[in-house]
Formats: structure tokens, C-alpha cells, sequence
């Protein structure tokens, strides 16, 4: 879907990106994740040309994107910004219907679209179409810079440090509700983050960058139990690694057959929730139920230790 | 209906009611007024001078407007960010240098009347919109330019649909202050033979009658806060839809 090759990007003799390669596969997310400075956003803004390489470049479905204007580009490709970046001057349906009135849609076509996008992000059109951003909490605002990078359906996603505004309860509802998103639309989505826990959590492959320099670029998974750099050990945390690996699989994958002893964990629940669970009951096993609440399995404390090593 | 209206309203229709039937203000000028000499400006309609006036100052501001916005929007692209300090320059000597030495300049190139007005109020009014137009478009949040071009706008449409209308509220402003000096100074016209109020003050002032002094001065005043006013509540009506906060 997207493939970035040999990407570099100098401001006089500063490398800030230097030969970044990977791809990206459809209805995937991926998630860019470094420190400040480390090149993270020039190389998210380098795929709609927001800035220009140096050299190297960016294939979307095998064609360069070089091939058309900078802003028609940009048309086809959603961009979310921490700060939302919503336009003051414009309503709330204005705003999301941006780029479809770029793109000359039908007055018809954008209203039904402003409405859909509006109940899939759980604000009411009544209220809030005519509303101006002042008007709404960060939460919303929030939700009202990924419709408006939405609207016009785009099958690629950038989004840069698009929760970084929120406090931590919104943010993981926002997380929570991107996932939904883009499963429902089946988007493919590049977000750059600096919070490691963010790309384990959202990330279907994770790319670790330091100093311009793509470290590795795997899942997350492997990035705990096989990190091809030092500085990726050190930057996805040593201490809690095992923790961060339960906290990769669910209680469902890892439930055991049989019908176990113990408390109830839902299948959805991460292997951490469950341990966590255990640990606070005293239990030394639990049973697994499933999204129709039949129990579908169970587990036990050693299996889910021998999950939290490689 | 507040207290600040029925003011306004009350401003309006006195200065309305002098400019129609300034005669019946007589009385109230007459004890200015030394040897019998009219207590009313006698020499031209008072209200053809008061909208000559306002005319000229419009069209000086709609000229300057036009210069000003257009060299702000100029030097704050990329392309003419090299050209802001030169029309820095040439906006402060337009306001550094005084009307009377402007029209002195003039008369001799374009001759007696309104052109020369029209000129030294044009050259005054650009600095305060020139300036305004440049902080406005400066001031635009950067995450929001951002936004834009990342959705896909043009760099005309960027600035049409999005860096112009939240700078409105202070290009708005410029023009305020941009008009409100000029009202004051277009008196200066008629030492030019421009039509305008400052024909009143300057008969005042060679025949030694304070009333009329008084008559331009204060029908001058009158408008230019009028103007003042009417622009503010212009400008607070943009800001509402602009949801600059």
C-alpha cells in the first residue's frame, strides 16, 4: 500500500532523515514511535509532501507520489494533527466537509457524509454540526480533526502525535475508538507517537527511530523479544518488557481447553489484565469468557508466565 | 434597547438635524459671533460640504485598503517575505510625512481640487492597515495553516478561505483607524479647493468668526465618531462569526 524507499531529508548539512525504508501494508496501522528530534514527523510529512525529500521516495498502491501536485495529493490522503488544527472560523460541519468541497462534491453527497461521519464519532449532527470548534471539549475537537481527515474517504491516514493534547482517560477512549474506526473503514493508518505504550497498543507493526535513523520496523512482539538495537530495548522499556508482552495477546488467544477454577476474565482482556486479575484475587487460575458469555476456556497462572518470555 | 444605542442615536439625529436645518441652530452659535457677523456658515451647504468630505475620506480609505492589504498579503508569503522591510519603509514615510507637505507636493504635479486630497490621505492612511494585515495573517495559529495544506488547499485557497478570514477582525480594525484619522485630516483639503468642512474652519479663521470654527470642528468630530462607532460594531459582528477567542 505505501513503500518508503531510501527516504532522506537534509536541511543543510543536517541529516534529519537518513534512508528510511519500510512498507506499509493495507488496512494496517503503523506506528512511527521516537524521541524528540528523532525525525519521526519529517518523515510522516515527507508521505504527503507537506516536505519534500532530499532524495529517495514514497510509492502509494506503486505509484510515486511525485507523479501529481502536492495539494491533489494531499486530497487522498487524510492528515490528523496533535492540536486538531480546526479551522475557528468554520462550523463543525464545515470543517469536516473540507476536502470534499475541495474535491467539488455534491452538496447532497457532503451532507450525508457530514452526518454519517458525525454519528460514527458519537457527536450528535443536531447539536454539533452547526457548532464552532471553541464550542466543543478537547475530546471533541479531537474527534472533529479525524472526520474532517475522513471525509472524503481516504484510504491512507497519517496522523501525527494525534492524541498528544488529550488527558489520559480521552486518550484511551480515542485509541479505543480509532481501532473501531478503522476497522469499520478499513483505513490504513501511519501515526507517529513518542509514547512507546501508544504504538504497542495501536501499532500492527511499530518503527522504532532514533536520530533520523529507522532502528527496526517489526511487531510489536518482536521488538520486545528480538530488538535489533540496543537503543530499541532501551527505548520500549527492560524493566516491565515482560509485562508490555502479556499485555500483546489476549485471554482468548492464549485460553487453555477445559473448563477452569477461578475468577471470570473476558477473552478480550489482555494476558496482563488477566494476570493482574489473579494476582489480586489469590487465584492460581481463571475462567475465560467469551464476547457471547459462555466460558471458552481457561487459564492458568504458569501459562500465562510462559507467555511473558521468548 | 441599551443605553449605548439610544447615545448613538441621539449623536446621529443632532448632527443629522444640524446638517439639514443648520439655521435653526442660529441662536445657539450667535453669541459666537462678533459685529452682526452670520452665526451659520453662509458661503455653501453645509451638508454637501460634510458628505464632499466623507466621500473623498472613503475613497482615500478604499485606495489604501486595496495598496495596503494587498502589499500585507504580498510580504507575508514566502515568495515576498523579502520585500516586507522596503514596504515597511514606504507605509511609514506615507505616515512620517505630513498631509500639508504632501499636498504642497502635489498641487504643482496634479493641480488644484480633490486629487492631491486624495493623494495625501491615501499615502497617511496606509500604515495602520498595512501593519494590522500583516500581524493578522502572522498571528494565524500555525496548527491550523498546517491543517489546511494538509487537507489539500492550494496556497490561494489557504489564504482565501482561511488566513484571510481570521485576520479580517484586524484588517477591520486598520481601516477603523485608518478612516477615523483621515475624517480629521481631510480638513486640510480645502487649503486645496477640495470640498470639504475645513472650507468652514478656514472662513472662520479669516474672518475672525469662532462659530464657524466651531461648526466645522465639531461637525468633523461628530462624524468621525460616528464612523468610529459604526465600524467597531462591524468589526464585533465579524469576530462573532469569525469565533476568534
Amino acid at each position: 500500500m505505501i513503500s518508503v524507499e531510501k527516504l532522506t531529508k537534509q536541511y543543510g548539512t543536517t541529516t534529519v532523515v537518513d534512508e528510511v525504508s519500510f512498507a506499509v501494508e493495507r488496512s494496517s496501522i503503523s506506528v512511527i514511535v521516537g524521541t524528540s528530534g528523532s525525525g519521526k514527523s519529517t518523515l510522516l510529512r515527507m508521505i504527503n509532501r507537506l516536505v519534500e525529500p532530499t532524495s529517495g521516495r514514497v510509492l502509494l498502491d506503486g505509484t510515486d507520489t511525485r507523479s501529481e501536485p502536492a495539494h491533489l495529493l494531499r486530497r487522498r490522503i487524510g492528515y490528523v494533527i496533535q492540536g486538531h488544527g480546526l479551522f475557528p472560523h468554520r462550523t463543525v460541519a464545515e470543517n469536516i466537509a473540507t476536502v470534499p468541497r475541495l474535491l467539488g462534491w455534491e452538496e447532497s453527497r457532503i451532507r450525508a457524509r457530514v452526518e454519517e461521519l458525525l454519528r460514527v464519532f458519537q457527536l450528535d449532527p443536531l447539536t454539533y454540526a452547526g457548532a464552532f470548534p471553541h464550542q466543543l471539549s478537547g475530546g471533541q475537537q479531537q474527534r472533529v480533526g479525524v472526520a474532517r481527515a475522513l471525509a472524503a474517504e481516504p484510504a491512507v491516514l497519517l496522523m501525527d502525535e494525534p492524541f498528544g493534547a488529550l488527558d489520559p482517560i480521552i486518550r484511551a477512549k480515542a485509541q479505543e475508538d480509532l481501532l473501531d474506526i478503522q476497522r469499520r473503514f478499513g483505513t490504513t493508518i501511519v501515526l507517529v507517537t513518542h509514547d512507546m505504550d501508544e504504538a504497542f497498543r495501536l501499532g500492527d507493526r511499530v518503527a522504532v527511530m532514533s536520530q533520523g535513523r529507522l532502528l527496526q520496523y517489526a511487531r510489536p512482539a518482536v521488538l520486545l523479544t528480538h530488538p535489533a538495537d540496543p537503543l530499541v530495548s532501551r527505548m520500549t522499556g527492560l524493566s516491565d518488557r515482560a509485562m508490555k508482552l502479556l499485555s500483546l495477546t489476549t485471554a482468548g488467544e492464549a485460553a487453555l481447553p477445559g473448563r477452569g477454577e477461578g475468577p471470570a476474565v473476558a477473552a478480550s482482556a489482555s494476558l496482563r489484565e488477566a494476570l493482574s486479575e489473579l494476582v489480586w484475587s489469590g487465584a492460581a487460575g481463571a475462567v475465560v469468557i467469551g464476547a457471547d458469555g459462555q466460558p471458552c476456556g481457561q487459564l492458568t497462572v504458569a501459562a500465562i508466565l510462559a507467555r511473558g518470555r521468548p | 434597547m441599551s443605553r449605548a444605542t439610544l447615545l448613538r442615536l441621539a449623536v446621529l439625529g443632532l448632527l443629522l438635524a444640524f446638517l439639514l436645518s443648520p439655521q435653526r441652530f442660529a441662536p445657539l452659535f450667535a453669541p459666537l459671533t462678533q459685529y452682526g457677523a452670520p452665526p451659520i456658515y453662509d458661503q455653501g451647504n453645509l451638508l454637501t460640504l460634510a458628505l464632499a468630505q466623507l466621500g473623498t475620506v472613503c475613497c482615500a480609505a478604499a485606495a489604501s485598503t486595496l495598496v495596503a492589504v494587498g502589499l500585507g498579503i504580498l510580504v507575508t508569503r514566502p515568495s515576498g517575505a523579502q520585500f516586507l522591510p522596503l514596504s515597511r519603509t514606504l507605509v511609514n514615510v506615507g505616515q512620517t510625512f505630513p498631509p500639508v507637505a504632501v499636498l504642497a507636493v502635489t498641487v504643482p504635479l496634479v493641480g488644484f481640487g480633490e486629487k492631491p486630497t486624495l493623494i495625501a490621505l491615501f499615502a497617511y492612511g496606509l500604515l495602520p492597515i498595512f501593519e494590522n494585515t500583516v500581524t493578522g495573517l502572522r498571528t494565524c495559529p500555525a496548527s491550523v495553516l498546517e491543517a489546511a495544506s494538509g487537507m489539500g488547499m492550494s496556497a490561494g485557497q489557504r489564504l482565501m478561505s482561511v488566513e484571510l478570514p481570521l485576520a479580517l477582525p484586524l484588517i477591520l480594525e486598520g481601516i477603523r483607524l485608518s478612516l477615523v484619522i483621515n475624517v480629521g485630516t481631510a480638513t486640510i483639503g480645502s487649503t486645496v479647493a477640495a470640498k470639504g468642512l475645513g472650507e468652514v474652519i478656514i472662513a472662520g479663521l479669516l474672518s475672525n468668526n469662532t462659530a464657524f470654527i466651531l461648526q466645522g470642528g465639531l461637525v468633523t468630530g461628530l462624524m468621525a465618531i460616528l464612523l468610529y462607532d459604526a465600524l467597531a460594531a462591524l468589526e464585533r459582528r465579524v469576530c462573532r462569526t469569525v469565533q476568534l477567542d
